[in-house]
C-alpha cells in the first residue's frame, strides 16, 4: 500500500558539461533498470534539460561520468544532493548507488512481488463526466469524494480501490470512468464509440437483471450468507454456498471474487451505502445551488 | 549544473512498469530509440502510480508546457493520460502537448512522431523495432 511508503528519489543522468556521455547501449540498460525498479529519470544533456531542476518536486540523485572529480550540488532548498561518478561502474553498480541513497526508506516498486501495490484505481474523463455522483453512491470503499472547490466528483482515495475491480465503471452512464491498466477499451481509456455508450447503458441495467439495484443485491447476498453461516456447522460449506450465490453477480458486474468475499457485514454495507448516498446528495445540492447562483448573477 | 532549454522536442516517456498493458517490445524499442538520441528527456516508471501519489513532479511537468516547444508524452490512450494528470491536480493544457500511444502504435511510428535524431553508438544506429 502506498500510504506506508515514501516517494522514490528522481535520478538525474547528467551528460552535460564536465560529464562524459554513456555508451548508447549502456544508457538503454541503465534507464530500463532504474525505471523497472521504480525510479524516474531525467536525462540532462548540453543545451537541453527537459525541465529546470530547481523547480523539481522530488529529491534527486545525480549520476554522471565525472572523470573522478565529483561536483558539489545542492537542491533548491540548499541541501546537498547525492552525486555519484559512475565512470567505472557497471549498470548494476550504478543502480546500487541509487538504492543506497534511499537509506532504506520504503518505497512502492514494481519488482517487490507480493509487496508491490499495483496502481489500480478509477480515472475520470472530465470531458464526459456529468457529476451525477452515481459512482460515489455505488463505491463501498470511499474511493470517490467531492472537490470542495467546485463540488465536482473527485477520485479522493485511489489506494482504497480493490485491485482489478472495474465495477464502478459499469455504473457510469457516460462511460466516463477509466481504469488505465484494464485490458480492453473503452475502460482502458480507448476512444468511446456510440456502440460503447449503448453497451455500457445496457450494463447499468444489470441491476434490473438481478432484480433490483446491485447494492441491494449485495446486501441481500451477504445477509443470506451470514444467516446460512450461523445455521451451518461447516464454515467451508457456508463459504462454498456464498461463492455459488455470488457467481452470477460477479460475472455480470465483472467484480473479482476476492472483492465479494471480502465484503463487510450487511450492517457495515448499509452504513457505508447511506454515507456515500448522503455525500452524493450533498454534492448534487451544492452544485445546483452554485449553478443557480451563477444563473442569477 | 542547470542546463538551458534548447529547441529539441521535449519528451516524457512512461514505462508502465506496474502492469503488462503496454506491449513489452514496443516500450523497449521506444526506450532504446530515446536512449540513442542526443536529446534530453524525462522517463517515469509509471504515470498511474505517480498520479495515485499525486506526485508533485506531474505538476512540474504540466507547468513547464510551452506551446513553442511541444511536450510529447509517450504513454497510452490520451484520455487516460489527461485524466491521470487531472487526478494528480496537474492540469495539462490543450496546446503544446501531444500524447503518443504505445498501446496502439508501433515503436517506429512513435519515434518518428517524436522527431529525435538517433545517434550512432556501439550498438545499432536505428531503434530496435520488432518486425
Ligand atoms: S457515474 Fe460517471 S458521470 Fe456520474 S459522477 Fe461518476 S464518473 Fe461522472
Ligand atoms: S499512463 Fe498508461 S502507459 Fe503509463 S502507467 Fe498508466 S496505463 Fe501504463
Amino acid at each position: 500500500m502506498i500510504a506506508a511508503t515514501v516517494p522514490p528519489p528522481r535520478v538525474v543522468l547528467y551528460e552535460g558539461a564536465g560529464s562524459a556521455p554513456l555508451d548508447p547501449g549502456e544508457r538503454t540498460r541503465l534507464l530500463a533498470a532504474l525505471l523497472d525498479r521504480g525510479y524516474a529519470v531525467t536525462r540532462a544533456v548540453p543545451g537541453g534539460a527537459a525541465r529546470d531542476d530547481a523547480s523539481a518536486a522530488a529529491a534527486f540523485v545525480v549520476l554522471g561520468r565525472f572523470g573522478g572529480t565529483v561536483p558539489d550540488v545542492h537542491d533548491a532548498a540548499g541541501r546537498p544532493v547525492h552525486v555519484h561518478d559512475i565512470g567505472m561502474s557497471t549498470v548494476d553498480e550504478a543502480v546500487a548507488l541509487v538504492e543506497e541513497s534511499r537509506a532504506g526508506r520504503p518505497m512502492n516498486r514494481p519488482d517487490a512481488g507480493a509487496a508491490t501495490w499495483k496502481p489500480w484505481f478509477p480515472v475520470i474523463d472530465t470531458a464526459r463526466c456529468t457529476n451525477c455522483m452515481q459512482c460515489l453512491s455505488f463505491c463501498l470503499f470511499d474511493v470517490y469524494g467531492v472537490s470542495p472547490a467546485d463540488h465536482t466528483l473527485r477520485v479522493e482515495n485511489p489506494a482504497n480501490c480493490k485491485v482489478n475491480c472495474p465495477a464502478c465503471s459499469r455504473v457510469c452512464p457516460e462511460v466516463a470512468i477509466m481504469f488505465p491498466k484494464y485490458h480492453a477499451g473503452p475502460i482502458d481509456g480507448a476512444p468511446v464509440s456510440d456502440a460503447d455508450v449503448h453497451r455500457e447503458k445496457m450494463k447499468v441495467d444489470i441491476s434490473a437483471l438481478l432484480g433490483g439495484d446491485i447494492l441491494a443485491k449485495l446486501r441481500e447476498r451477504s445477509a443470506e450468507a451470514k444467516s446460512r453461516f450461523s445455521k451451518e456447522r461447516s464454515a467451508d460449506a457456508a463459504l462454498a454456498e456464498r461463492r455459488r450465490c455470488l457467481t452470477k453477480l460477479a460475472d455480470a458486474a465483472a467484480i473479482p471474487r476476492e472483492v465479494l468475499d471480502a465484503l463487510p457485514t450487511p450492517e457495515e454495507i448499509e452504513r457505508r451505502t447511506a454515507e456515500a448516498a448522503r455525500k452524493a446528495a450533498a454534492a448534487r445540492d451544492a452544485r445546483e445551488h452554485a449553478t443557480g447562483r451563477a444563473v442569477q448573477s | 549544473m542547470s542546463e538551458t532549454a534548447g529547441s529539441t522536442p521535449r519528451v516524457l516517456y512512461c514505462r508502465c512498469a506496474y502492469a503488462q498493458v503496454v506491449p513489452g517490445d514496443v516500450k523497449d524499442a521506444v526506450l532504446d530509440g530515446l536512449a540513442r538520441s542526443s536529446a534530453a528527456f524525462e522517463m517515469v516508471p509509471d504515470l498511474c502510480e505517480m498520479a495515485a501519489r499525486r506526485d508533485g513532479q506531474l505538476a512540474d511537468i504540466a507547468r513547464a508546457v510551452d506551446p513553442a516547444r511541444p511536450l510529447h508524452i509517450v504513454a497510452c490512450w490520451p484520455r487516460a493520460v489527461r485524466g491521470l494528470f487531472h487526478l494528480a491536480d496537474a492540469r495539462l493544457p490543450d496546446a503544446g502537448v501531444e500524447i503518443l500511444n504505445m498501446r496502439a502504435e508501433s515503436a517506429a511510428d512513435l519515434l518518428a512522431r517524436v522527431g529525435l535524431d538517433v545517434e550512432s553508438g556501439s550498438g545499432p544506429t536505428t531503434p530496435q523495432v520488432p518486425a
